[in-house]
C-alpha cells in the first residue's frame, strides 16, 4: 500500500509495467512536441510577442506621448482637431510608430490605425502597473513603469476597439479604459 | 547509540504516549496528533473565513446581482487569495507533512515545542494579515505588485506567516530524521510520505522566494528602501506565488495515493514510476514562475520557453503519470476486491458513497482534465497574450486549487476526523453529498471563468459593464452569461462547502466517540481480508483497461483543445 513501505525493499529493481511505459513515452513525445511547437510558432506564426524592451524614466516617457500626440493629431475637415472626452485622438502614419500612455485611470490618446498597415506600438506606465488588454480581438500584454515595451501590430480588421485595464490598479480600475479605431 | 530515547524528550518537558488506531494499525504519537488537530481545524477556520469571501467576490462579479460596492469589492478579494490560498492550504499542509512523516512512519514528532511555535507564527501572521486586510489600505490584491503599497502590517503578516511554515517544514525533516533513526520503519518511507517529502523540499524552495523578495518590500513600505523594480518583484514573488501551487500538488497526489491505499487496499503500480514522477516536480516546477511573465516586456523568447515548458514539459511529464498510475492502482485494487467484470465496473462498484473516495476520485478528473490542460495552455509562450490577466486565469487556478487540491484536502479530511480525532463522521446523508456539490460548483465555477476570459472578461475587475469608464466598451452578451453561471456555481460551492464545515466541525465536537472497543466506522476503511481470494495479477501482470480508456480520453481533450486555441491565436491581429 501507499501508506507502507515498498513490500520490496529493492522496490527500484521491480520491473514498469507496459501500461506504464507506454504512456511515459506517449507524455514524453507529447511535451517534446509542445516544446518544439512554440519554437515553431516563431517561424510559421504571426503572433510572437516582441521582446524589445527599453529602461525609461516615466517623466521622459510621458514626454514621448505628449510630442506623439502633437504631432499627429487627427484633423476635421475645417481643420478643427479631433477629440473624445477632451481625449486627442491621433492619427500615426502607417509604418510608424504608436505611443500609449497608461496611468490612473486611463490608457491615452486615442489611436486611429489603419487595416493592414503596421505599427510600432509603444506601452509603458507612469505610475503604477497595468493590463493593455485590446477587445474584443483579446491581445492582453502587461505594462510597467520604467519599461517601454516596443510592440508590432498589424490590425486584421476594422472597427472600434477598447482597450481594458486587467492589471488592477487601484479603485478606480473598472474605469480604465482607452480606444483604438481601425479604418480602411 | 545515537538514537534519541523516550526518556530524553521527557526530560525536555514534552512527554511521547503512542496509542495504536484500531482502524489502520497505525501507531500514532499524542504530540503528533495535537498538532495535527490544530493546524487541521486552524485549516477549516480560514476556509470558512476565505470560502465567506469567495462567494461575496462571485455575487459581487455577477452582473445582475453586483452586491459589494467596488473598494469592499478590491479589499474582500484581496482577503479571499490571501485566506484560502495562503491560510487554508499551508494550514492543511503542515497538518498532511505531520500526517505523513510521524503517523505513516509511527515516530514521534520531531520538536513539539517548535511545531507550537511555528503554529503560533502562523496564526499570528494570518490574523495579522486579515487585520491589514480589513483596515481597508491593504487591498493591493494578493499579488500586491508594486509600486502599488499596502499598509506595512501586510507584508509584515506574510512574512511572519512564512516563517512559521519555514519552521513546521523544518519539523516535519526533523521527524524524518528521528523516524529513521529510531528505526521505527523498515525499508524505504513509503510513497505517500515520499510525495509529501517532495511537497515539503519543494515549501523550502517556495518560502526562501517568498522571503527574498517580502523582506525588502516590507522595508520599502517603512521607508528603508526607496524603490522595488517591478519585473524583479514579479520573477521572484512568482517564485513563491507558483511553486507555492506546487506543493499543493505534491501534496494533494500524495493525497490521492494515501486515499486509494486506506479506502480501497491500492498499491503503486510502480514505486520506481510514481516516486519518479514525484521527483521531476522538484527538478522542474519550480521554473514555472516564469509563466507569469509571458506578457512582461523584456524577457527574451528562449527565456519564456526554456521555463514556461518546465524545460521541455517534464513535470507535466510528472502529473500526467500520476494521472496514469493513481487511477491505475485503484483499477488494479478494486479488481483485487472482485469487481473484475468489462472495463469499467471497478469504477461504477467503487465506493462512491464514501465522502473520501469520491471526494478523491472527483479531485483527481477536475484536477487533470479542467486545471492541467488549462494550465499548460496558459503557460504556452504565445498563447498566453490570449488570456493572460484575463478571468481565464482564476478559471484555470480554481481547477487546480479548488476543484483539485481542496477538494482532495475535504476528502482527505473525512478520513483524518475518524483517525486522528477519533470521532465518527456526523450526518452521513449530507458527507455523501457533500463532495458532489462541490465538485460540481468548483468544476462549473472554473469552466465559466475560463468560458468569460477566452471572450477577453478581465480579471480583478468590479464592473464588466464598464459603466463609469472614459470610452465605454461593451462586452459580448456571452460574457455576462458566463459570469451570471459562475455566480450560481460559486453559491453550488459555497453550500458545498459551508455543508463540509459543519460536518467537520460538527463531527469534531458531536460525532460518536471512536475510542470504545467496539466502535464502527461510518464509511469503513479497506478491509484486506475481503479480498479476492484469487489474485488479480502481480504488478508485472495486471491488466488495466478501464484507465486506458480514461487516459485516453484525457489525451485526445488535451491534444484537441491546445490545438484549438492555437487557431484562436492565430486569428488576432499580426504581430509584425
Amino acid at each position: 500500500m501507499a501508506i507502507k513501505p515498498p513490500a520490496n525493499r529493492l522496490w527500484w529493481n521491480d520491473p514498469i509495467h507496459g501500461v506504464e511505459l507506454g504512456w511515459i513515452i506517449i507524455a514524453f513525445l507529447w511535451g517534446l512536441f509542445m516544446f518544439f511547437f512554440m519554437i515553431a510558432w516563431h517561424f510559421i506564426g504571426e503572433q510572437n510577442l516582441s521582446s524589445e524592451t527599453y529602461r525609461i524614466r516615466p517623466e521622459k516617457y510621458q514626454e514621448k506621448v505628449e510630442a506623439f500626440a502633437q504631432q499627429h493629431q487627427a484633423k476635421d475637415q475645417n481643420g478643427a482637431p479631433l477629440e473624445e472626452k477632451g481625449v486627442p485622438v491621433v492619427r500615426p502614419p502607417a509604418g510608424g510608430d504608436v505611443y500609449i500612455l497608461a496611468r490612473l485611470w486611463e490608457f491615452w490618446p486615442i489611436i486611429e490605425l489603419k487595416k493592414g498597415q503596421s505599427y510600432r506600438f509603444h506601452i509603458s506606465s507612469v505610475d503604477w502597473q497595468h493590463g493593455f488588454s485590446l477587445q474584443p480581438t483579446n491581445i492582453n500584454i502587461s505594462v510597467h513603469p520604467g519599461y517601454e515595451h516596443v510592440i508590432n501590430l498589424t490590425p486584421t480588421d476594422t472597427g472600434t476597439f477598447g482597450v481594458i485595464c486587467n492589471e488592477y490598479c487601484g479603485i478606480g480600475h473598472h474605469t480604465m479604459t482607452g480606444r483604438i479605431r481601425v479604418v480602411e | 547509540m545515537t538514537t534519541v530515547d523516550v526518556g530524553a524528550v521527557g526530560k525536555a518537558g514534552i512527554a511521547v504516549n503512542y496509542r495504536t488506531c484500531r482502524f489502520t494499525g497505525l501507531r500514532i504519537e499524542a504530540n503528533a496528533e495535537t498538532l495535527i488537530k490544530v493546524n487541521a481545524v486552524a485549516a477549516v477556520v480560514f476556509l470558512a473565513l476565505g470560502g465567506l469571501m469567495g462567494l461575496l467576490v462571485a455575487l459581487t462579479r455577477w452582473p445582475a446581482i453586483q452586491l459589494l460596492p467596488a473598494e469592499w469589492f478590491y479589499l474582500v478579494l484581496t482577503g479571499h487569495g490571501a485566506n484560502v490560498l495562503l491560510f487554508w492550504i499551508i494550514f492543511f499542509e503542515i497538518a498532511v507533512l505531520y500526517f505523513a512523516s510521524a503517523v505513516l512512519l509511527g515516530a514521534r514528532l520531531a520538536t513539539p515545542r517548535i511545531a507550537w511555535l511555528a503554529f503560533g507564527l502562523m496564526i499570528a501572521g494570518a490574523l495579522m494579515a486579515n487585520y491589514a486586510v480589513l483596515r481597508g489600505d491593504s487591498s493591493v490584491m494578493f499579488t500586491s505588485y508594486p509600486p502599488m503599497m499596502a499598509s506595512h502590517w501586510f507584508y509584515l503578516a506574510l512574512i511572519i506567516f512564512a516563517v512559521g511554515a519555514l519552521l513546521a517544514v523544518m519539523v516535519f525533516f526533523g521527524t524524518l530524521v528521528v523516524a529513521k533513526e529510531e528505526k521505527t520503519y523498515d525499508g524505504s518511507v513509503p510513497l505517500v510520505t515520499f510525495g509529501a517529502i517532495t511537497a515539503g523540499i519543494i515549501a523550502v524552495f517556495t518560502l526562501a522566494s517568498g522571503a527574498i523578495i517580502l523582506i525588502p518590500t516590507w522595508l520599502w513600505s517603512i521607508g528603508v528602501i526607496s524603490q522595488i523594480d517591478t519585473l524583479m518583484y514579479k520573477v521572484v514573488w512568482w517564485g513563491m506565488g507558483h511553486s507555492s501551487q506546487q506543493i499543493n500538488v505534491s501534496a494533494h497526489v500524495a493525497i490521492w495515493y494515501a486515499i486509494g491505499a486506506m479506502v480501497l487496499g491500492a498499491k503503486p503500480l510502480s514505486e520506481k514510476v510514481s516516486r519518479t514522477a514525484f521527483l521531476t516536480y522538484i527538478l522542474f516546477l519550480q521554473l514555472a514562475s516564469a509563466h507569469h511573465l509571458l506578457a512582461e516586456p523584456g524577457m527574451s523568447s528562449s527565456w519564456r520557453i526554456v521555463n514556461t515548458s518546465y524545460m521541455m514539459y517534464l513535470a507535466v511529464m510528472g502529473s500526467m503519470i500520476h494521472g496514469l498510475t493513481v487511477p491505475g492502482a485503484i483499477e488494479a485494487a478494486q479488481r483485487r476486491n472482485g469487481f473484475d467484470r468489462g472495463i469499467f465496473e471497478w469504477l461504477t462498484k467503487a465506493p462512491w458513497g464514501n465522502p473520501a473516495f469520491s471526494g478523491m476520485f472527483m479531485s483527481l478528473v477536475l484536477f487533470g482534465f479542467v486545471g492541467g490542460i488549462s494550465g499548460v495552455v496558459l503557460g504556452t509562450e504565445q498563447l498566453n497574450v490570449l488570456m493572460h490577466n484575463t478571468l481565464y486565469v482564476p478559471g484555470h487556478f480554481h481547477g487546480t486549487v479548488v476543484a483539485g487540491t481542496t477538494l482532495a484536502f475535504m476528502a482527505m479530511t473525512y478520513l483524518v476526523v475518524p483517525l486522528i480525532f477519533q470521532r465518527d463522521i456526523i450526518w452521513p446523508g449530507l458527507a455523501r453529498l457533500q463532495p458532489f456539490l462541490f465538485a460540481i460548483g468548483a468544476g462549473g465555477i472554473s469552466l465559466f471563468m475560463m468560458g468569460a476570459g477566452t471572450l477577453g472578461v478581465a480579471r480583478r475587475h468590479w464592473d464588466i459593464s464598464l459603466t463609469d469608464a472614459v470610452h465605454a466598451f461593451e462586452y459580448p452578451p456571452g460574457a455576462y452569461m458566463m459570469m451570471a453561471l459562475n455566480g450560481i456555481f460559486a453559491v453550488l460551492a459555497s453550500i458545498g462547502g459551508i455543508l463540509f464545515i459543519l460536518i467537520v466541525v460538527g463531527s469534531i465536537l458531536r460525532g460518536p466517540r471512536l475510542d470504545g472497543t467496539n466502535a464502527k466506522l461510518t464509511f469503513p476503511l479497506h478491509d484486506a481480508s475481503r479480498e479476492a481470494v484469487s489474485k488479480y495479477g502481480s504488478h508485472a501482470t495486471v491488466k488495466l483497461p478501464g484507465t486506458i480508456v480514461l487516459v485516453g480520453i484525457f489525451f485526445a481533450a488535451f491534444v484537441l483543445y491546445y490545438f484549438v486555441n492555437w487557431k484562436y491565436l492565430s486569428d488576432l491581429w499580426l504581430f509584425r
